[in-house]
């Protein structure tokens, strides 16, 4: 399978797996929703020096993970392509915060070594929560919860359509790619000389395509609003995963909990 | 059902696609719409639909396609696209056959009826709840009927239904065709389903009408298709898998 079947692939699965069934999967989708922003929220609030308190946060996504049946490395193996940006983001924080915090094994640590990993940490917990939430939710039902949340209707529609379409995408590119390989035997990638015809005639194509698809649609009646899923109301487990995650996430943000633990063992 | 008075359409100025066309198509008729490439045949369609403007009157059961008519109108056409995959844009098959009625208010209920009705009359039920890219060429252009037919629609368009079929699955396709009550209007090259489908033809050339008449007599004029670019269909040029090992080649 080359890389571009793959990645199709790769997204008809993360449909399969929001449409499997677990505790999670149950969950009313606007509570999920609301819960990841807040725990986004809360993860990216820590102070850049917090990694201890930073640590806590890491149970909501392994707990749910664990509960929704999907291995963790499905998770890091999906992101792999977004992993490396978020890890980069802090790479210059040990050469502007050179001031030495602790020592660790005779070793300085100085804070900005500790501010890079808290900022990596922060990236890759939010990455792991929004992860979650799209793996145990159909789409379908995320635009409902969106707009239940009165998130504007065409900013959902253009979510919605972006998902749909980019395997539609993905396909033009494969099918211009193979055409491409079929005559240039031997040739690795796309000669740089052809990038602009390519790219060009990728856009020409998706025009083509966005047009019959729009009209496809304006012809069974829409008027720029879907029909999203009909999700149902939400239930007593759906309000107390809302609220014993709040309380939770917000817990672990003001209660210095690893330090409290510490305080058990150590006096 | 249909009317078409002095219709003209082009892309520029220059060059028109369609010319001065004039002609109408009766309630339950059905209509083959044949002629080269770029003869006009989509044309003419996305003109009835109100996806191209043009000049001249369209009428639809009376109703002139404008922009204030458009909902009523297409409310009153389902449009089967030659490609199926730029009509299915759903997840599942079930999803998409939902998706018109819902966006002409109909409820859960009656849609979900709806839905089950033209599953069962096409003989597709287990199709319902698959995944749109799961399914194969052949049971996507009958899930693209199916979500037209789910819509109720007077009157049918289809833009080259038999495209990239198998014998099975085109067979299934002219069965569908034939068994359907609506007005329809078939886009084509594939003379022979036309000749099975239509009861009447309109034989486009260079964007006007060559021939406007019944589907033997215009199919069997050898001279009048080649002088359109077009050949006599198979099942009229004499000649039969039997016969096949004569031919050279």
């Amino acid at each position: 399978m080359d890389k571009l079947s793959g990645a199709q692939a790769e997204l008809r699965e993360m449909d399969a797996l929001a449409a499997a069934d677990s505790p999670v999967h149950r969950l009313h989708p606007l509570c999920k929703l609301l819960v990841t922003i807040l725990y986004i929220a809360v993860t990216v609030s820590f102070p850049k020096y917090d990694f201890n308190g930073l640590m806590v946060m890491l149970l909501y996504p392994v707990l749910l993970f664990q509960a929704a049946g999907i291995p963790v490395r499905l998770c890091f193996y999906r992101l792999r392509m977004v992993l490396p940006l978020v890890c980069a983001v802090g790479i210059a924080n040990p050469f502007l915060d050179p001031v030495p915090l602790m020592r660790l094994g005779g070793l300085p640590v100085t804070g900005g070594m500790v501010s890079m990993v808290t900022l990596m940490m922060k990236g890759i917990f939010s990455l792991m929560a929004s992860f979650l939430l799209i793996a145990t939710t159909p789409i379908d039902a995320l635009c409902a919860a969106l707009r239940k949340l009165h998130v504007p209707g065409l900013l959902v529609t253009l979510l919605l359509l972006t998902y749909r379409y980019i395997g539609l995408m993905l396909r033009e590119v494969a099918v211009m790619t193979e055409a491409y390989h079929l005559r240039a035997p031997g040739q690795r990638g796309i000669h740089i000389s052809a990038w602009g015809s390519f790219l060009g005639q990728l856009l020409l194509r998706s025009m083509d395509r966005a047009e019959e698809l729009y009209g496809s649609m304006l012809l069974r009646g829409f008027r720029g609003e879907f029909h999203y899923a009909d999700i149902p109301a939400c239930r007593a487990s759906g309000v107390v995963f809302t609220m014993v995650c709040t309380a939770a996430i917000l817990t672990a943000r003001f209660v210095r909990i690893t330090t409290l633990l510490g305080s058990l063992f150590v006096r | 059902m249909i009317e078409f008075q002095n219709v003209s359409f082009g892309y520029d100025a220059a060059h028109s696609v369609v010319e001065g066309l004039c002609f109408s198509i009766g309630k339950g008729e059905s209509v083959g719409l044949i002629g080269a490439n770029g003869a006009g045949k989509s044309t003419i369609m996305k003109l009835m639909l109100g996806l191209l403007r043009g000049s001249g009157e369209i009428r639809v059961d009376g109703l002139l396609v404008c922009r204030e008519n458009l909902p009523a109108i297409r409310k009153k056409i389902g449009f089967v696209l030659q490609d199926s995959d730029n009509q299915m844009f759903m997840p599942t098959v079930y999803e998409d056959m939902t998706f018109g009625p819902r966006n002409y208010g109909l409820s859960k209920a009656e849609t979900d009826r709806r839905v089950d009705e033209v599953l069962n009359q096409l003989g597709l039920q287990e199709l319902k709840f698959r995944y749109n890219h799961k399914i194969s060429g052949g049971e996507k252009r009958m899930a693209a009927i199916a979500t037209i037919l789910a819509m109720e629609p007077e009157v049918i368009l289809m833009d080259e239904p038999s495209t990239a079929l198998d014998p099975v699955n085109r067979r299934t396709v002219i069965r569908t065709i034939n068994s359907l009550p609506q007005t329809k209007l078939i886009a084509s090259h594939d003379l022979d389903m036309i000749l099975d489908t239509c009861q009447r033809v309109i034989l486009l050339s260079h964007g006007t009408i060559a021939a406007d008449g019944d589907t033997e007599t215009i199919l069997r004029d050898r001279a009048l298709l080649e002088d359109n670019r077009m050949e006599l269909p198979f099942c009229l040029q004499g000649w039969s898998p039997s016969t096949r090992s004569h031919l050279p080649g």
